[in-house]
């Protein structure tokens, strides 16, 4: 979830916000699994493209937009159905993306192309492509619009467009491999993963300069083997859950002090995630076993593991309507 | 915030043209080697192997470098068979520090040891010999290549792990044969295994027609094994074995279950997108002495970027310092021995069509890093120049 919709969650939170479903990307199966958030069970399993990793909803959750990366191109489907209603010029090997705040503009890392493609999802155009470095993944869009972000993996780098202009005005360094990106504290922060660094840094978005740099330390683990990937912030607006690969684990960050709390056993290889409606459960993706655990968030426990698809990797929540 | 952000556009691009360009120069050298003739022609050998690694290893630099100011340029010198390689090496050492080595080990030890190369970083991509490892080191000298150690303490993790315990070997007749067949001999020591028959594969038949007569009669008298190695490192003869042994035995080594470098069935860890990039490039599949070269010239650009400076010495101390790390897209990262410039490396065990295993396996430990379970260790080292 972004943060934006973090806050609107938080803002009307009432009891039937926390009804809704997980919708899971299988990388490996061209489907999504849709777990319903009361019952954690997977009630529907629907065809995709090939290779599905991203996935979003619009603001008002009548789109689910899918990178079918391995098809070339971003399938629109309409959730109640399940059915694809069209499909986006993508550019080519779309592998991550970020719906821009006003609902319009998708930022789309192009895997194999080194290129971040912004299509317009009205006119269904592409409104421009911005040169980034090789392999680009992480995507994230600051909470007001103005800056949006692509991490490219084998650059090493986080690139900051202008959203205004879709110029980069920034490109700083990380550590090696970096995977994810996200906006934190109303865009005055933001963080990025390092798979083989082992890290993750934040900036201060009005300077660009780093900030923190956070390392993880799981007991029995060698360092090489915890590798960040996907994070979220949860409902309190300072305690990041990041998912640690292939260390099986996820990290429990205070966002003000930059300590780790707490390491959670989840699934093998820990991928993405997403909470449901009043966040008071975490869904990862584990990409290895190819299941979804369910995480408490206030006690910071596994509490199930929902068997999907092959290879999950992307999870999106959606209220029930 | 957005008159900030606009702000920062115009402070940012100042910083970028203000800052001046620092040029990377690395120089591919290549002592040219006729191919030794083989039974089947199924594989041939490309032109371009090792070079087409090191040029998409140059595109990956580039990109990076075009977001900080460094321009690497990537002068392929290739020598023919009777060519003058110290000469080369010479005149490419007057223009750039920065060498990747195609070339076997005594050419590789001979331009290490010229005056020009004096502070030079060498990085061999193509000799897994031991001794360039150990007594015949050279400070200037670093290796992605895996060493022929690697590779065989890899192999006979596996068989460990499996309790493949009873191993046999044929050794054909090329050098470097002998070179691997000792190193796996030295291995199965290593790990406690036994190599209980070998036999030399020195025929001159054409086995294209006739394997299923000679093969089983060849390893009847082999005794009971669990697996037989193959050493073939020229790939001669032993794509004809499997399935041709008189006991129905799995076949590792050069053949069957292989430990390489790099395979095009690597598709883990992000490695289709390497795999990907490469095909585009090149118009074939990335081989393991490709990888060496993508590796090396990785490595090059990962000190640069991380230092800002081009300098031989300053990137070689780098590049051993326990700051390096280079994303190899073999699911961690990689680095160098600081006692002998080896690049430390997990070695993919393949099978033609999927990976296998992935060495070092688990349970095979390591008081610093389970990569140091293949090849020489620091203790064990007979390397003194580092």
């Amino acid at each position: 979830m972004r943060p934006f919709f973090g806050l609107l969650a938080a803002l009307i939170a009432t009891p039937a916000m926390a009804a809704g479903e997980i919708w899971v990307t299988n990388e490996k199966d061209d489907t999504v699994s849709v777990i319903d958030v009361a019952t954690l069970e997977v009630v529907r399993t629907i065809p995709t493209g090939e290779r599905p990793r991203g996935i979003t909803f619009s603001k008002n959750f009548d789109r689910l937009y899918i990178c079918a990366s391995d098809s070339d191109t971003v399938q629109v489907m309409d959730p109640n159905t399940g059915e694809i209603l069209y499909e986006l010029p993508s550019g080519e090997d779309p592998e991550q993306f970020v719906l821009h705040p006003n609902d319009k503009h998708l930022y789309i890392a192009n895997e194999d192309d080194a290129i971040t493609t912004v299509v317009d999802v009205d006119s269904r155009t592409v409104i421009a492509q911005i040169n980034v470095g090789i392999e680009p993944e992480g995507m994230a869009v600051s909470p007001d619009g103005s800056i949006a972000i692509t991490t490219s993996e084998t650059t090493n780098m986080a690139h900051w467009i202008d959203t205004a202009t879709q110029k980069l005005f920034a490109n700083t360094l990380v550590d090696s491999r970096p995977r994810h990106a996200e906006f934190f504290k109303d865009g005055a922060e933001l963080w990025v993963s390092s798979e083989i660094g082992g890290t993750l840094t934040v900036f201060d978005v009005e300077t660009q300069a780093e900030k923190a740099k956070i390392e993880f330390e799981v007991r029995g683990m060698h360092p090489d083997r915890v590798q960040p990937v996907g994070f979220e912030i949860a409902g309190d607006g300072n305690t990041v859950f990041v998912a640690l690969g292939p260390s099986n684990h996820i990290a429990v960050v205070d966002a003000t002090t930059y300590e780790v709390e707490d390491y959670i056993l989840v699934g093998r290889r820990v991928w993405h995630m997403d909470f449901n409606g009043d966040k008071s459960l975490l869904f990862t993706t584990n990409g290895v076993s190819g299941d979804v655990t369910v995480v408490d968030v206030a006690r910071r426990e596994a509490i199930k593991t929902i068997k999907v698809g092959r290879f999950p990797w992307g999870a999106a929540f959606r209220p029930a309507s | 915030m957005v008159r900030t952000v606009l702000a920062f556009v115009a402070l940012c691009c100042a910083v970028v043209f203000a800052r001046a360009e620092v040029a990377v120069p690395i120089t591919y050298l290549r002592q040219e080697v006729p191919p030794p003739p083989v039974l089947s022609n199924l594989d041939p050998i490309p032109e371009d192997l090792g070079v087409a690694g090191a040029t998409v290893g140059l595109a990956d630099n580039l990109t990076t470098g075009g977001f900080l100011g460094h321009a690497y340029t990537l002068n392929i010198s290739s020598v023919p068979e009777d060519g003058d390689l110290l000469e080369a090496a010479r005149q490419a050492l007057a223009t750039t520090k920065l060498m990747v080595v195609d070339a076997p080990a005594d050419a590789l030890v001979a331009i290490a040891d010229l005056p020009e190369a004096a502070g030079a970083l060498l990085i061999n991509v193509a000799a897994a010999d031991a001794a360039l490892r150990d007594e015949a080191c050279r400070a200037n000298v670093l290796h992605t290549v895996p060493s022929a150690a690697m590779r065989a303490d890899a192999i006979v993790q596996f068989f460990v792990k499996r309790r493949w315990t009873d191993l046999a070997m044929i050794v054909g007749t090329h050098p470097s044969d002998a070179a691997f067949a000792d190193a796996l001999r030295a291995s199965a020591q290593k790990f406690g295994l036994s190599i209980d028959a070998e036999k030399t594969w020195a025929f001159d038949a054409d086995m294209r027609r006739n394997a299923a007569q000679e093969v089983p009669v060849f390893t009847q008298d082999l005794g009971d094994y669990d697996v037989l190695l193959v050493v073939d490192e020229i790939n001669d003869f032993g794509r004809y074995i499997p399935f041709n042994t008189w006991l129905p035995r799995p076949v590792a080594g050069s053949e069957g279950v292989s430990p390489v470098a790099w395979s095009p069935v690597v598709e883990q860890w992000g490695a289709v997108q390497l795999q990907n990039r490469f095909e585009e490039a090149a118009g074939r599949k990335m081989a393991p002495k490709d990888y060496a070269a993508w590796a090396a010239v990785r490595a090059i650009g990962e000190a640069v970027t991380r230092t800002n400076q081009a300098e031989a010495g300053v990137l070689r101390g780098y590049l051993l310092s326990d700051r390096f790390e280079l994303a190899g897209f073999k699911g961690r990262p990689l680095s160098f021995r600081t006692w002998n410039g080896q690049l430390r490396q997990p070695i993919p065990l393949v099978q033609p069509r999927a990976l296998v295993a992935l060495a070092p396996l688990e349970g095979f430990l390591h008081q610093n890093t389970e990569l140091d379970t293949l090849g020489r260790d620091g203790p064990e080292s007979r390397c003194t120049a580092f």
